[in-house]
């Protein structure tokens, strides 16, 4: 029913301060098994019933967590998910966001020949609502459990898209926020790969925004390899040239990264593409019911 | 963040970047008093965040003392239009006198070290064709471009230096000399956390030195913490005075020319895909505007105050998605500053998630001509209407419509 994460999936998370504790809380309320947070100093006490440790391989080694939830500020971030690594967690959840370009450019070559997969930094997180997982900061009430996989560079975008889904009856299988930096761990690639090969998902809506090539990257690989249907919108069709939208990567340069050449990217590959933001959920409900 | 030249310059100058001998002048006066220390001729050039300058009339030779001050007076206070500044041009209040530089057989080249994305690693670029857009080279003559990829682990090496010191057959007696520019222009990216550092032209004198007769560079705004002497380099004249009002409250906000659509959204994302629905309903945005994640009434507040400074707003759209953010909390920002700030103009709020219910309800009760919709389209809709003056009705709803006047919404 999921990709990544699941009902046996054991949550540390970094980052105990107001921010981490109050989703480590909300987290814990819609079903995550979280079993420990990570505060350096704290080590030894509980925090609203979450044991403490002041790192991270101590706290796998007590509580066998094979994920890590960072809540870190941006200073200390690309430490935190290089820790995380070290422990070789299977997967590391960054949601901090303004983590420097440079730190995330050691941290990511830090990562690689190592167990841990990434997601974010300046991520929503993820979410699987019929294995009851959720290892981020989305509302977990907007979702459902279902047979569609969600992945999008945005926040509040992609809880448009679900609640669309969810409006509609259509559940989801697992929705990944990968990020809105320039630098991040999974790409909108190796998600939809993810849910390519996951026997649950049957259908994939993929968010992307302007700025650098990594909704056409995906769309390359969708049209070589995936036979699911893929439902997709970019945002920032009206965004004007080198100004930076608010995400640190998302910033048309040099005519480079425009909302009009990834939709006819993805159109080439055939992505249903919907112009407006209010469509997503009507065209998935249409192509799964042309399906059935 | 972006910097003047002669900032750049000085920061490049602290790695050992070879630059020529130059200082600011904001007034006529210093202008010459520099000119007469650097000796004539000297370059007065005009210092805003905007390329094309030489060609706007931004860059000019003075033979003397007479010309260097002559035209410091013209240049200081003038309008500089070029194609990256718009119509309406920049006021230059800063200019960079500078040793005038012999030209004569002198080689004009391209060096940039960059943040690239798809490799996430920083590349160094070069070209032959010095003065013109690296861009143009590009789209030309992708070839002429010698790039470099630097390995994170270990930075940028001296092997890399000379592959592009050999590429762009500088004389051998240069090459030294040429590695060690380009590796303290590397050491300067990486130092400073830049993500931009061009040197267009890198001039090679006739003599054989290499010098950077032009300097760009954009810093990492997530990195700027770290870096309060840069900081520092910040110019506010240079940006749009709403935008920096806007920052000051931790806003997002960007305004787009033409539109009469304020925008408030939570999310850039969602912020993005607010502007291009108004524009798929016929309207045209006024702004981007990202409230973010944990707003509060005071920050709704100032929002409203910035989008109610620019005068092409004729309509509202909040757009708001609670996940973090409670749409209680929303409304009650809303209907303080409506009433605070006297809002004339129509509003139209779609809200969703979190205590979405009761956020409904409290619009309803304010007795404000508030209009609203779950969908993001109608309201789209609605809102590109009221500005056309279509018929809408600018009447509050009665608040006895909401009955029962649920105490703690849904949920």
């Amino acid at each position: 029913m999921s990709v990544l994460v699941d009902r046996n999936t054991r949550v540390i998370v970094q980052g105990m301060g107001k921010h981490g504790t109050f989703h480590a809380m909300a987290c814990r309320e819609y079903g995550t098994n979280i079993v420990g947070g990570i505060t350096p100093g704290k080590g030894g006490t509980t925090i609203e019933g979450f044991p403490m440790f002041n790192t991270v391989q101590e706290a796998v080694r007590k509580t066998g967590a094979n994920c890590s939830l960072i809540f870190v500020p941006p200073p200390g971030a690309a430490d935190a998910i290089m820790e995380a690594a070290d422990a070789d967690l299977a997967l590391a959840v960054c949601i901090t966001e303004g983590v420097p370009v440079l730190d995330m450019m050691r941290a990511s070559t830090f990562l690689k020949g190592k167990t841990t997969r990434l997601i974010g930094p300046n991520c929503p997180g993820i979410i699987s609502p019929g294995e009851k997982c959720k290892i981020g900061i989305m509302p977990g009430h907007i979702h459902m459990g279902g047979s569609v996989g969600v992945v999008s560079r945005s926040g509040t975008l992609t809880y448009e898209a679900v609640g669309q889904l969810t409006a509609l009856g259509i559940g989801q299988s697992t929705c990944i926020g990968i990020g809105g930096d320039p630098i991040i761990g999974t790409t909108h690639r190796m998600a939809i790969e993810l849910f390519n090969k996951d026997k649950a998902t049957k259908a994939i809506v993929m968010i992307g925004e302007i700025g650098g090539s990594a909704e056409e990257d995906a769309a390359a690989y969708i049209k070589a390899y995936v036979k699911k249907p893929v439902i997709g919108f970019i945002a920032g069709q009206t965004a004007p040239e080198g100004r930076r939208m608010g995400h640190a990567g998302a910033i048309i340069s040099g005519g480079k990264g425009t909302a009009e050449e990834k939709m006819k990217a993805m159109r080439a590959a055939g992505i249903h593409v919907v112009k407006s933001p209010a469509d997503m959920g009507a065209m998935v409900a249409k192509i799964l019911g042309k399906k059935k | 963040m972006k910097i003047h030249e002669y900032q750049g310059k000085a920061v490049l100058r602290k790695f050992g970047v070879k630059v020529p001998d130059g200082e600011p002048a904001f007034t006529p006066e210093e202008a010459v008093s520099i000119g007469n220390r650097l000796g004539y001729p000297c370059v007065v050039k005009a210092q805003i965040h905007a390329g094309g300058r030489g060609k706007g009339g931004g860059v000019k030779l003075a033979k003397n003392r007479d010309e260097v001050k002559d035209l410091a007076e013209k240049m200081l206070g003038m309008t500089l239009v070029t194609h990256q500044t718009g119509p309406e041009g920049r006021v230059v209040k800063r200019v960079l006198i500078e040793q005038g530089m012999n030209l004569e057989g002198a080689r004009e080249m391209y060096l940039a070290v960059v943040m690239d994305r798809e490799s996430q690693r920083p590349v160094v670029m070069a070209s032959s064709a010095g003065g013109v857009d690296i861009e143009e080279t590009a789209a030309k003559n992708p070839k002429a471009i010698l790039k470099q990829y630097v390995d994170p682990s270990v930075g940028f090496q001296a092997f890399q230096a000379r592959q592009i010191a050999f590429g762009l057959g500088l004389p051998n007696a240069v090459v030294g000399q040429a590695v060690q520019f380009i590796r303290a222009l590397y050491d300067a990216f990486e130092k400073t956390d830049s993500s931009l550092l061009e040197i267009n032209p890198w001039m090679l004198t006739a003599d054989g030195v290499l010098y950077a007769l032009d300097a760009k560079i954009n810093f990492d705004d997530n990195a700027l913490d770290r870096h309060s002497d840069l900081r520092a380099y910040r110019d506010l004249d240079e940006e749009e005075p709403l935008e920096v009002e806007a920052s000051k409250h931790s806003l997002n906000y960007i305004k787009l020319p033409g539109g009469n659509v304020g925008c408030m959204v939570n999310g850039a994302g969602l912020a993005m895909a607010t502007m291009d629905i108004i524009k798929l309903a016929g309207g045209s945005p006024a702004n981007f505007l990202d409230v973010g994640g944990g707003a509060n009434a005071d920050q709704i507040k100032n929002a409203f105050r910035i989008l109610m400074a620019d005068k092409d707003v004729r309509a509202v759209f909040i757009n708001i998605f609670g996940g973090i953010l409670r749409c209680d909390v929303l409304a009650e920002g809303v209907i303080a500053a409506v009433k605070d700030l006297g809002v004339k103009v129509p509003i139209v709020v779609r809200m969703k998630g979190n205590k979405e219910e009761l956020g409904k309800q409290m619009l309803l009760n304010s007795g404000l001509a508030f209009q609203t919709a779950d969908n993001m389209m109608v309201a789209a809709k609605k809102v590109v209407a009221s500005v056309s003056g279509a018929p809408v009705s600018a009447k509050a709803k009665p608040a006895s419509k909401a009955k029962g006047l649920a105490k703690g919404g849904r949920k």
